[in-house]
Order: structure tokens, then C-alpha cells, then sequence
């Protein structure tokens, strides 16, 4: 079986517990309530053209409600979560036993690359149910829909982990989730990027979540919707290149990072977080 | 108790510095195989410090650290399936079964299993030794406190640990809990585990340790069995007694002799008699408060040194 093996193992156990139990508990619920009063938003949009194409508005929103979720996700869900474990002393449990971090972290992956996709499943069957033209018309372009998802995990998880290990406070960490609701505002998943000034679409074409919100329209809207892409084209060379290049930057400096966090992690930083949450509440 | 000369813990000229803070001013430390030692101070004396140092959490400014052969700090991870940290859980894995828990970080131990010590400790067993088999399919988090901690220390010993570090294990408990925990800790012994923990319970220390190290004014000051330490520090004893409706005390060396002459001298009986000996707490806070006293810092120094001298001798002659 060897040691890789044994971690391997270990980090599915501890995947499994944990998912059930975030899964059976109350905050599963607020995990999709926000999706779902996205969706119903869409519903009554469902007739609104964008832009006098054939294209509504349901169309548009639905990949860009996908692609926040699995941003947000990503990013604020795993920042959070490793700061909270960073506090209330899951990581210095880990530190403490054999393989323990590399196990806790490995876990961790899988929880999150789960956690981000449940939902996203959720809603494209719920969806289907009530927009047309959002599914995955055959299986190469269901194919194309977990492909994308998948390398826009990749892309965002470890900024996620690289803000967790970071930022010292759950106030930065929160400052931070204002850019990124900005980053999505300015990433065209809700309306299309050549409705913004010119200067504005160049920055949104740097940030992964424009590639995401592409990469997920092509998976899901019919052929004709491109039309109001830039260029008139998915442009799925780019999209993959540009959002490897996020996860192939994220996962060369999140290890650093989490190697430093991992390293700095001991009982009085725990103590030290009790302390203040004693007395500040947060 | 299984006493060698095997040592598990060594340190040599420890030091320890937060900024231009030093914390740590040259601690010298040996641990043998099979013995419980605690470690006593007075806050900020740097104990966590030197524990987490120990259990290579964290780095040292100067000196050397051998623990179990190895330095901490860079001893892999076969090192750590040897050591067992208690630590002050507070809210992690809240939602997790207290069974669950225990069987999940048990099986990081089986790779590291032996013939002479079988890898992890059974999860039902150790349940049932600290007291917690009632609760095995409990959230951890409708735990009370005491029973929380308990599950900290079953958490510690899951890997069979050779060395367990407890870092004020017993904080917060009621008086049973503590006391199921200090017959606990003396079972251990059997289980071929030394143990080293910081408390600030004089009685505990007293009831538990083999050895009693305290570290004041960054470093060790006294390194004896709690016996030799209570006798070197304070070897007054306290008498005192009532009579015709008056309350005496008075401090003496030679008790058996001044209890002749109290109740061979004229006047009514004897009523409320007492005789104390002095207590270790009595013998840990002189100690410390003549150091304290022989402050200001320039003369830590020196006083430490004196401490040093007058207080370590015991030790060797306990054997």
C-alpha cells in the first residue's frame, strides 16, 4: 500500500465525514438558498432578449450564476475555512499526528472540489426545468460543461488557499471578497463584456472568472448565442490557457504559502485566537 | 517506575527570544525513559515555549534539542508517530462523533506499527479508559468540558506514544474529573510512556510526578523529586494549637521536640491541634518569590545561578 496510499486513503475517510457532516447540517441549506433565489430571479427574465439578439437574459444568467458559485466557492470558501481551522485548532491537530497536514490539506481539495460542484449540478438539472437552452445539448458538450467547471476549480482553489494561509484576520479576509464580487461584475457572467468601456474589458480579460463564465456559456447555450461574445467566437484555446495559467500560478505559490502557515501553526496562535474570540466574538 | 538511564528528552543551552524579549535564557533539561516529569512555573515563564520547542512546533533561538534522538524540528514524520501531543481542543471537528474522531486519527499510526507497540491504540478501548464509552457515538461538540478534554488526552495516546507532551491538561476540570484523570496518568506508566506536562496545581505536580522541574526567570531553578524539593526549600513545620480559648501557632524545625514542650507546659488541655508540614506549594512559591525578590533583572543572573546550585544537588542523591 505504501505511504501515499495510506495518505490517500486517510484523506477520503476524512472527506467523507466531513461532507456528511456540512451536508447534514443547516449550512448545506444556505449553500443553496442563495443559487436557488438566483434561479427564480432568472425564471421571470426568461423573455428578456440581450442586446436584440435571440439570446435572454436567463440564458446569460444562468452559466454566469454557475460560475460565481464555483468562484466563490473556490476562493471565499476555502480561505474562509482554512483560516477558521487555522483558529479553532483542526490544523494543529493535523500538525500533530504523522502525515497529518498533507492529509488534512489533500482532504480538504476534495471537500471543496465537491462541495463547489454539488451545487452547480443541482442547478443545471433545476434549471433545465425551467429555461430552455441552458443544458448540455449531447454528451461531448456535458463533457465540455465538467471540463470547464473542473479546470475553473483548479484555477480558483488555490487563491483560495493562498488568501487563507495569508491573511491573518477575518476582516481582510472579507475586504477581499468585496474584489472579488467587483472581479465578477467586471468579468462579463452576467451580461455580456462588450457592454463595458473598452478599457474595463481589457482587465476583465485577465481575471479567470471571464473564463469561466465562457468556457461554462459554451458548454451550455446553443450555438447561435456566441454571437455575442467577443470576436464571435467561444475561444476555447484561450480559455484554456488563461485559467491553466491561473492554476499552474496558484498551485506553484499556494504550497508556499500553506508551508509557512503549516509551519507558524502552534497551541499559542490557537490560544491567542480563543483569546480574541472571547473577547471580540469573531 | 520503570526507570532507565535512556534518555528521551535533551536539551542543552536553550534559548528562546521574542524580538529583544528573551524568554528562554539557557535551559538545561534531561528526561529518562519511563519517567513523569512536570514542568512548574509561574505564567509567562515560558513553559508552553518549551514544551511547543519540544514537540517541534516551533523553533528555538539557540542550544540543542534532542527528543527521542532526533531534533525536533526536522524529525520527520516516523518521529511523530512516536510523540503524542495532548492539546486544549476548543471547537475543532465539532460535529464529528467522538468514536469516529478517535478510529480516523488512529489509523495514521498503522503504518508505524510494531511488534512491541501495536499501532493505534484500539479506538473502544482507550474509549472505555478515559471514561468515555458512553459517549463513543456523541457529537463532539455536546461534550461538557471535562469530558472534551478527556477525549484530548485519548486523542494524544491514540498513536501509543512513546513521549506525551501535556500542556495543562487538567485547566478547567471539576474535582472528579481531575482526579479520574490523575489515575489515568499514573496507569500510564504501565504503558511504557514518559511523560512530561505543565500544570499550575501544586498537588497535582505532587501527586503525579516522578520529577518536578521549575522554570523561572528563563530557566530551570529547582530539578528535583517533589519530596527533596518540599524538603530542601521549606523544612519548617507549622504548629498550631488552642489553648484555654487562645489560638497559637508557631513555626518550628524541630516539630517533635516544640510539641513536647507545648503540651508538657502548665495550664489548661490541649484543644485543635495541628501540625503541618510544609507543602510543596509553600516550598514552589518561596522559591520563586526569592527569585523574584533577588530581581531587578541585572540580578536574575546571579540568582538563578544561586538556585541553580542550591536546588539541583537533590536530585542525584534521590537517584
Amino acid at each position: 500500500m505504501g505511504i501515499t496510499g495510506g495518505i490517500a486513503r486517510s484523506a477520503l475517510r476524512q472527506a467523507r465525514i466531513e461532507l456528511r457532516v456540512q451536508w447534514m447540517s443547516w449550512t448545506a441549506l444556505g449553500w443553496l438558498v442563495f443559487p436557488a433565489i438566483g434561479l427564480v430571479v432568472l425564471f421571470f427574465l426568461r423573455d428578456q432578449d440581450v442586446m436584440g439578439s435571440q439570446v435572454t437574459l436567463a440564458q446569460i444568467g444562468i452559466p454566469g450564476l454557475l460560475a460565481m458559485n464555483l468562484v466563490s466557492t473556490g476562493v471565499m470558501g476555502v480561505g474562509g475555512q482554512l483560516q477558521t481551522e487555522r483558529d479553532d485548532g483542526t490544523l494543529l491537530r493535523a500538525k500533530a499526528i504523522p502525515h497529518g497536514m498533507q492529509t488534512h490539506l489533500l482532504a480538504n481539495v476534495l471537500v471543496f472540489t465537491a462541495t463547489a460542484l454539488i451545487p452547480v449540478i443541482i442547478m443545471v438539472i433545476a434549471a433545465s426545468f425551467m429555461v430552455d437552452g441552458i443544458t448540455p445539448r449531447d454528451p461531448v458538450a456535458w463533457l465540455r460543461f465538467a471540463g470547464v467547471a473542473v479546470l475553473g476549480l483548479f484555477a480558483t482553489l488555490p487563491i483560495g488557499a493562498l488568501l487563507g494561509a495569508l491573511m491573518r484576520s477575518p476582516v481582510v479576509l472579507g475586504i477581499s471578497s468585496l474584489f472579488l464580487y467587483g472581479a465578477m461584475a467586471i468579468s462579463g457572467i452576467f451580461y455580456p463584456l462588450g457592454a463595458l468601456p473598452g478599457w474595463l474589458q481589457w482587465v476583465g480579460q485577465v481575471l479567470p472568472t471571464y473564463w469561466l463564465g465562457i468556457g461554462l456559456r459554451s458548454a451550455l447555450l446553443p450555438p447561435e448565442a456566441v454571437l455575442l461574445e467577443l470576436g464571435g467566437s467561444w475561444r476555447v484555446g484561450p480559455m484554456i490557457i488563461v485559467l491553466g495559467a491561473w492554476a499552474l500560478l496558484g498551485l506553484t505559490l499556494a504550497p508556499a504559502a500553506l508551508r509557512r502557515m503549516a509551519r507558524k501553526q502552534s497551541g499559542s496562535q490557537v490560544a491567542a485566537a480563543r483569546d480574541r474570540v472571547m473577547s471580540r466574538g469573531y | 517506575m520503570a526507570m532507565t538511564d535512556r534518555p528521551v528528552i535533551e536539551v542543552a543551552g536553550l534559548q528562546m527570544s521574542y524580538g529583544s524579549t528573551a524568554v528562554l535564557r539557557g535551559v538545561e533539561l534531561r528526561v529518562d525513559a519511563g519517567e513523569v516529569v512536570v514542568l512548574l512555573g509561574p505564567n509567562g515563564a515560558g513553559k508552553t515555549t518549551s514544551i511547543e520547542i519540544l514537540e517541534g512546533f516551533r523553533a528555538a533561538s539557540a542550544g540543542s534539542v534532542r527528543v527521542l534522538g532526533a531534533d525536533p524540528l526536522t524529525a520527520g514524520e516516523a518521529w511523530r508517530a512516536r510523540v503524542g501531543v495532548v492539546l486544549q481542543s476548543w471547537r475543532d471537528h465539532a460535529r464529528w462523533r467522538v468514536r469516529e474522531l478517535l478510529v480516523h486519527l488512529g489509523e495514521f499510526y498503522r503504518p508505524f506499527s510494531t511488534p512491541q507497540r501495536p499501532r493505534p491504540w484500539d479506538a473502544d478501548e482507550l474509549l472505555a479508559r478515559v471514561g468515555l464509552a458512553d459517549k463513543a457515538s456523541r457529537q463532539i461538540m455536546g461534550l461538557s468540558g471535562g469530558e472534551r478534554r478527556r477525549l484530548d488526552v485519548a486523542v494524544g495516546l491514540v498513536g501509543r506514544p512513546e513521549l506525551l507532551f501535556l500542556d495543562e491538561p487538567t485547566a478547567g476540570f471539576d474535582p472528579q474529573a481531575r482526579r479520574d484523570f490523575h489515575d489515568l496518568i499514573r496507569s500510564l506508566a504501565d504503558a511504557e510512556v514518559t511523560i512530561l506536562f505543565t500544570t499550575h496545581d501544586l498537588d497535582e505536580a505532587e501527586r503525579l510526578a516522578d520529577r518536578i522541574l521549575v522554570l523561572a526567570g528563563g530557566r530551570i531553578i529547582a530539578d528535583a523529586s517533589p519530596d527533596s524539593l518540599r524538603r530542601q526549600v521549606g523544612s519548617t513545620t507549622e504548629v498550631r494549637w488552642a489553648r484555654d480559648g487562645l489560638t497559637h501557632v508557631h513555626s518550628t524545625e524541630t516539630p517533635a521536640d516544640f510539641l513536647r514542650e507545648v503540651l508538657n507546659a502548665p495550664g489548661g488541655p490541649v484543644t485543635d491541634l495541628e501540625v503541618r508540614r510544609a507543602s510543596l506549594e509553600d516550598a514552589y512559591l518561596s522559591l520563586v518569590h526569592r527569585l523574584e525578590a533577588a530581581s531587578p533583572e541585572a540580578d536574575t543572573e546571579a540568582a538563578v545561578r544561586d538556585f541553580i546550585g542550591s536546588a539541583t544537588a537533590s536530585r542525584h542523591e534521590e537517584g
